[in-house]
Parts: structure tokens; sequence; C-alpha cells
């Protein structure tokens, strides 16, 4: 009995609420322009490009006045250690260091306004909005966290990151092309590394995530660089070898060309 | 016009690395020396890691003194024991300086050590080379004949033990400082990227008493051995070798060589030493400018795992 008289004031409630508030409920779509980035000898960096659109959930639904989008892109993961230089007698060393774990290798936030105007501090906090809230846990000892934001090791590898166009924030990178269709444009530099990057899409109106989607795309090596590479990395030895006949070929092909006596 | 370099991993102008191969060859034809000491630090500041630089550079070498051995070879300029035995040490050198450049470079000390042995070998060689060239341009001005080198004079060092007999240099020294000098020159050309063609020769001259004749053509076969098992070292336990930069190194190289050769053939003996050991000095002393004055910038990112 009990059970029956909860479910049902429960569902009482749910139906109130839905008629209190029957506009907001929104979709949120996104596609991408390409799914595959494709790195060669000529690569020298590349933009992509996002395009979405806002719609009722429902046939019956109405939109809002104002959304705001914050797109956080993030490349494959990686370890890092950032070093700070000392003087030590008289010279300058690699000194202290930090090791960032489980770090984006590429963290790009785009939104269509000021982050502070998207929403409070708590929010931005909660929902990783911008790079001052984005989680970059370090290793501090034995534990793994992130640190305050004015940590000068943090504000140091963002610079660094940022300096390499890896890591930024663009809180003009969203241009809504009609109230409920955007456009935000991806840069991807020549220096990008290879793997599978992620764009978060968030969807907030007055401060609020409503609804939050992700769509995905690949930087990969083709050809000939991809031929290097892995052969490097896998056949160490062959390599080698097969560079130092190269040096011996262009030697040889050099004294005979040139020959003077 | 811009190429990727796959292991470097980052974008570079296909002509800045040509025009740079072409003028340390030109250089290194000039003052028959593999260049390496000038590759190297020039790679670097255009902003190539220092790692991946010298595990280049090293192919880079090999195929300079290639071209370079192969013309002292027709010219029966190459004592083949006193390679054999400098090789001994040489490539043993080459093992340990390959093991110590992948220590350091795991504790982050690899950059600095390296522009620290630059500016200890630049500095050093650069003024030795210096003082003796301007002794030798003075003496020759107050026209004083040059004395030449008692054939008998017997250092500490001929009465070490082991002699051998090399006939084409027609020395009679022990070996121990044979691969002592292999050793060295292997040793510190994995770990900065240099052949030591620059090194080598006034040590064969000065301790060992190899003629002129055999003392270039014997260094470039050493330097050519030690370079390409440099390479294949680096690249089978560093994976650091980028083959693409070492190919348009190696192009410009060897033609620049040619131009190099014909320039240094019109010049005085002295007057080159004097501005090779010139040159050598100014790359020390821009090493030491680099880890003397503050940095612009005190950290460092390095990548150690992917995940």
């Amino acid at each position: 009995m009990m059970g029956i008289r909860a479910f049902t004031t429960a569902m009482l409630a749910a139906v109130s609420t839905a008629w209190a508030s029957p506009a907001h409920a929104e979709r949120l779509i996104a596609s991408i322009s390409r799914h595959q980035v494709m790195v060669n000898s000529s690569f020298t960096g590349t933009s992509i490009v996002l395009f979405g659109t806002v719609e009722p959930d429902t046939p019956t639904g109405r939109l809002r006045d104002a959304y705001d989008i914050v797109i956080t892109v993030t490349g494959p993961r990686q370890a890092l250690v950032t070093r700070r230089k000392e003087r030590m007698l008289g010279i300058w060393v690699n000194a202290a260091s930090r090791t960032f774990v489980n770090v984006p290798s590429y963290l790009v936030v785009l939104a269509n306004r000021p982050f502070n105007e998207i929403g409070n501090t708590d929010t931005l906090r909660r929902l990783q909005i911008g790079l001052d809230y984005f989680q970059l846990p370090q290793q501090i000892g034995p534990d793994v966290a992130d640190v305050v934001r004015d940590d000068p090791y943090r504000v140091n590898f963002i610079r660094l990151k940022t300096e390499h166009r890896l890591y930024g924030q663009r809180t003009n990178g969203v241009t809504f092309l009609t109230p409920t269709l955007f456009r935000a444009e991806i840069e991807l530099p020549a220096e990008a590394p290879f793997g599978s990057y992620e764009a978060d899409i968030k969807l907030l109106a007055a401060g609020n995530l409503l609804v939050r989607t992700t769509s995905a795309f690949e930087v990969v090596k083709v050809g000939f660089e991809q031929f290097v590479a892995s052969a490097a990395r896998d056949f160490g030895l062959l390599y080698g070898i097969v560079t130092v006949m190269m040096a011996l070929a262009t030697g040889w092909l050099a004294s005979v060309v040139f020959r003077r006596d | 016009m811009q190429i990727y370099l796959p292991i470097a991993d980052l974008p570079v102008n296909i002509f800045l690395i040509l025009g740079m191969g072409l003028a340390v060859g030109f250089i290194s034809g000039m003052f028959g020396i593999g260049g390496g000491f000038l590759m190297t630090p020039l790679l670097i500041f255009v902003g190539i890691s220092p790692a991946v630089v010298v595990a280049s550079v090293a192919s880079h070498v090999a195929a300079s003194s290639m071209s370079g051995a192969m013309a002292y070879w027709r010219r029966k300029a190459v004592d083949v024991p006193l390679a054999l035995m400098l090789l001994a040490g040489g490539i043993l050198g080459t093992a340990a300086g390959v093991w110590l450049f992948a220590v350091l470079r795991s504790l982050d000390q690899l950059d600095l050590t390296i522009a620290l042995c630059y500016v200890a070998l630049l500095t050093v060689v650069g003024g030795l080379m210096i003082a003796e060239s301007v002794r030798a341009i003075i003496r020759e001005q107050k026209g004083r004949p040059v004395t030449p080198r008692r054939g008998g004079a017997h250092t500490w060092i001929h009465g070490l033990p082991l002699k051998m007999r090399f006939k084409r240099s027609k020395i009679y020294v022990s070996a121990i400082p044979v691969w002592m000098i292999g050793f060295i020159i292997g040793f510190v050309g994995a770990l900065m990227g240099i052949g030591g063609g620059f090194l080598l020769v006034p040590m064969l001259i000065y301790f060992l008493r190899v003629p002129t004749a055999t003392v270039i053509g014997t260094s470039m076969v050493l330097t050519l051995v030690t370079m390409a098992s440099a390479t294949v070292m680096h690249a089978a336990t560093n994976h650091l070798v980028d083959a693409v930069l070492a190919l348009m190194l190696m192009v410009g190289g060897v033609i620049g060589a040619q131009f190099g050769a014909r320039a240094g053939q019109n010049m005085r003996g002295e007057r080159l030493r004097l501005l090779l050991g010139l040159l050598v000095f100014a790359v020390g002393l821009r090493f030491a400018y680099q880890i003397i004055v503050q940095p612009g910038d005190l950290y460092s990112v390095r990548l150690i795992g992917v995940l």
C-alpha cells in the first residue's frame, strides 16, 4: 500500500513539475567537419569546424531566449613533468619538478562569451569550465590531486602549453549564427599529438547546465611519416642500420660525383 | 616550404635545414673535419630537441666522413691497423656515451650536460688552437724557420707497455694510449653529437706523433665507424634518430664540403687553423652564455608517458 502511494505521489510530482515548465527540455545536436585529421609531411596545422543546434526535446516544447555554449576539446592523455631551473654554482640547472599525471595533451575551451557571465564560480568549478577550473592532477608525494589555481607550476605548465598552442581558451570561440544554431572552430597546431580527441559540448542557460553531448575525432600520422615513426619505435636496430646505409650511400655518392683525383 | 620531421615531431623549413647543411658542409670541407660541433648547436638553437639533434647528427657526420675517408683511402693515406686499434676503444666509448646519454635523459640533465661538455671542450680546444696558430704565424713573420719535430723525441707515453708498430704511419707506440684516445673520441662523440675530428687530429699528432700524411685519413675512418655505430646504438636504445632530418643534413653537407675543400686549398695552414680555433672557441662561448645567463624561461615541460 505504502509503495503504491509513494509511487503515485512521485508520479504526480513529476507530472506537475513537467507542467510547471513545459518548454524547458532541450536537445543538443552537434557535428564536426572531419572525424580524422591526417598528418603528413606538409602538415602545418589545421582547423576543424563544429556545428551544433539546440532543439526542443518534444514537438510542443519551446525554447528559451538565450543559451550559452561551452566546448572543451581534449586530446590524448599524457604524463608530463614540469621542471624549474635554479642557479647552482653559477649555472642554471633543472632543479625542482612536478609531475602532471593523466592530463590532456591538448586542451582548448571555447565559449560564446566570458566564462564569468556564463555561470558563477561554483558552476564553473563544478563543470570544469575554462583552463582555470579544468582539473590538472599532479603527483604530490603519494597523492594525486589538483592544486590551487595560482600554483606556479600549474600556471607555468599552462603558459608553456599555451605558447605551443596546445592549450588555450577563447571566449569568442563559439558564434551563434541564429539564436539556436552555433558554430565553433577548433584549431589544431602542427604539434598536435596523435590519438583520439573528444569535444565535450555543454549547453547552459542562466548559469545552469541543461544538457551536454560529445563528439570525437582522431589525429593520425599517415604515409611516409607514419612509416618512419613506427619503424623508429618498433624496429630501432633495423632503422638505425638503414639510416647508416643511407649515410654511407650519400657519402659514397658525393665522393664519386665530385671526384677530383 | 615546410617539412614535418617524424621523430622530432615538428615542422621545419626544408631550405633552412638544407642551407645549414651546406654552410656546415662548406666549413667541414675547408678544415677537413666532420662539422658535428657546429651542426649540433645550430640545430639546437633552431628549436629541435637536443636529444634528437645529437642522435641525428651522428648519421650526418658518418656521411661526411664517408666521402672524406674514401678520398683519403684512394690516396693510400689511411693507416688501417692504427684505425682498427683506435676503433677497439672507439666502439666501447660510443657504447658508454650512448648509455650515459640515456641515463642523463631520464634524469632531465641531458641538455645541461651537453651544454657543459660543449663549453669545456670547445673553449679549451679552441683556445689551444688559437694560441698554437698565433705562435706559428708570429714565428713565420719573424722569419725564423719552424723547428722540425725531433724524430726520436720520447714522452711518458712511449714508456707504456704493449708496444705496436704501425708501418704506414712509421710509429712504434703502446696500444694503451691508442685505445684511450679511441675511447674518448667515441664517448664524447656519442654524448655531444660530434665526430670529434677537430679533437682527434691534434691528439694523434701530439700524443702519438702520427705524421700529417696519414693523420686526417685515419681520423676520418675512425669518425666514420664511431658515428655509424653511434647512429645504430642511438636508434636501438633511445629511438631518437630522425632519418628525414639526417637526410637533409647529409645532402646539404656533402655538397657544401666539396666547395669548402676547394676554398681551403687556397689558404695557408696556420691561418686555417687560427680560423678554425676562433670558430670552435666562439661556439664554446655561446654555450657558456646560455647556461650562465638567466634563461628567459625558468620552466620547461617534458613528456614522460602517453596514457
